[in-house]
């Protein structure tokens, strides 16, 4: 891939429509379906995500001119587990209640096909600022899905959001279950993708 | 007179002789061989059991009329399989359900699980079994609370009891006994349905006519069923005693839960079971075997529906290691 020279603000949309992570990717499901069974969780997910890959798209594309290409996936595990180590740990700082529950995820965004694939991708070839808008832009797509996905989890599942009861009904337990991840992500990104292909202007 | 001197010579390509069954006939004599099932279902459990399987077959068909409005797609609720979904739906719920609980499971069935794949023929799923799996996963107090049969619409306040499974399950085969008044007893009632369970699933008689009417048919093939019903009963003679091997009650397992309902109705689904005849056997085998590994070792005090779902994933599968050698290939020619 050439050096970006176009606009940032292509960029952003780029993260969070044709190439979202979720939905047009599929990939890092496993977060996708672990940690939305509340609006809360995903939404926490998501930031951390979005952090993490602004700050390892800027890192990289900083220090792209030192890395030796021999060794440049050592190196991107050790930027992404620097700047995951940061999140953690501030995390268990400032939401102790949250990291209880989703603290183990956190530490697997380490392993996330999409951050690393940024860094190898973009990040490494391109200049910072485009690689921070690159990064935002990701983590803006990550965060929409996981919002949209625990959205509709934590409102059939449990009846609430954020922890607000919203319908008085009889919910549908399957919704929090694993189960009804697979089925909320396979259904939005049905919805997702019927909308891109009716409203937006395919390339 | 010109027209029809053309059409003399006319000839259409093959096939030139046609069978009279359609899907659509297939469907509704299926949905027939159930009423049996159904009335039995309705004379136990009283005007709530008609009401609800009313509720699960209106819903069915109403959904996949809208969807396809919607989409505005060709027009499929003659052939009768949303009517049949809808109809299994409701014989596999207990009588008692809030309204509701059709309802969902009958969108879910028909939406989630067969219009949203393509349709009747590209479901993987069996769509009845897997809307009551959610309606299961969704309401687990709702969906486990059987009521006592109640013969010829008495009117009384339902009592609510265990299914003999349950009872089986958490307290064993001798207040079983004890709840029927000996085994005879207990093998006679099974056979008429005085039992508690899913509407459709008690009446043992009922079902077994309607299997016969399908076999009568030719819609149904013993693969399946018999394999189901071999490997079940085996399991059950085998682990299904205490403490000491080849003890257990093949019988009792055989009537008791969603055996036969299963094996003759929903495991013989001609989209979500293998269509090679050995591959039927496997599948069949299969289902057997994972119901009775729930029964005996699961949570859950009965496994037909997961059982069958199980095996409708590995179908695609089976279906390919069973596949007929083309005539004429080369020996060992890669497939």
């Amino acid at each position: 891939m050439a050096a970006y020279h176009g606009k940032n603000w292509d960029l952003i949309k780029n993260g969070i429509i044709s190439e979202n992570t979720i939905f047009k990717l599929v990939l890092s499901l496993c977060p996708a379906i672990a940690v939305t069974n509340s609006l809360r969780n995903g939404f926490l997910m998501g930031v951390a995500v979005m952090f993490v890959q602004t700050m390892v798209n800027i890192t990289v594309s900083l220090l792209k001119n030192f890395i030796h290409p021999k060794i440049r996936i050592p190196v991107f595990m050790l930027i992404i587990s620097g700047w995951v180590t940061v999140t953690d740990m501030s995390m268990a700082a400032f939401a102790p209640d949250a990291y209880k529950q989703m603290g183990l995820y956190i530490q697997l965004i380490v392993a996330f096909a999409s951050i690393f694939a940024r860094a190898e991708m973009f990040a490494s070839k391109n200049k910072v600022v485009h690689s921070m808008f690159d990064g935002i832009g990701m983590g803006l797509g990550f965060l929409f899905a996981l919002v949209a996905i625990s959205f509709f989890r934590e409102l059939l599942g449990k009846g609430t959001l954020w922890g607000v009861p919203v319908i008085d009904a009889k919910p549908l337990l399957i919704m929090v279950l694993p189960a009804g991840g697979f089925l909320a992500v396979g259904i939005l990104m049905a919805a997702f993708n019927w909308m891109n292909k009716r409203y937006m202007v395919s390339k | 007179m010109d027209k029809n001197k053309d059409r003399q010579f006319l000839v259409s390509v093959s096939p030139h002789v046609r069978s009279e069954e359609t899907t659509a006939r297939i469907m509704w004599s299926v949905s027939a061989a159930l009423l049996p099932a159904a009335a039995m279902g309705a004379y136990f459990f009283g005007p709530k059991a008609v009401i609800t399987i009313s509720i699960s077959i209106i819903v069915a068909v109403l959904t996949e009329y809208l969807y396809q409005k919607g989409m505005k797609k060709k027009n499929t609720i003659g052939d009768g399989s949303a009517l049949l979904t809808g109809l299994l739906l409701g014989l596999n719920l207990p009588a008692s359900v809030p309204f509701y609980i059709p309802l969902v499971g009958a969108v879910v069935a028909i939406l989630i699980t067969k219009l949203i794949f393509g349709g009747l023929g590209y479901n993987i799923f069996n769509p009845a079994l897997v809307g009551r799996a959610f309606l299961l996963m969704s309401f687990p107090k709702l969906m486990t609370i059987w009521t006592q049969p109640t013969a010829a619409f008495v009117k009384i306040d339902a009592v609510t009891t265990a299914t003999p499974l349950g009872i089986l399950k958490e307290e064993g085969i001798q207040k079983l006994l004890e709840t029927f008044g000996g085994s005879f007893n207990m093998y006679m009632q099974m056979l008429s349905g005085n039992r508690a369970g899913s509407i459709g699933e008690t009446s043992a008689i009922a079902l077994l006519a309607g299997a016969a009417f399908l076999f009568y048919k030719r819609y149904i093939t013993w693969h399946v069923p018999f394999s189901f019903l071999g490997s079940a009963a085996l399991m059950a003679w085998i682990f299904g005693g205490k403490g000491a091997f080849f003890t257990g009650d093949p019988l009792l397992h055989m009537l008791s839960g969603g055996m036969l309902l299963g094996s003759f109705f929903m495991a013989t689904d001609y989209v979500t079971s293998p269509a090679v005849k050995k591959g039927q056997i496997l599948f069949g085998a299969g289902c057997g075997f994972l119901t009775m590994l729930i029964r005996l070792k699961g949570g859950y005090p009965e496994g037909v529906m997961f059982a069958i779902l199980i095996m409708n994933c590995l179908t695609p599968m089976i279906d390919r290691g069973f596949r007929t050698k083309v005539f004429g290939s080369a020996k060992g020619a890669a497939r």
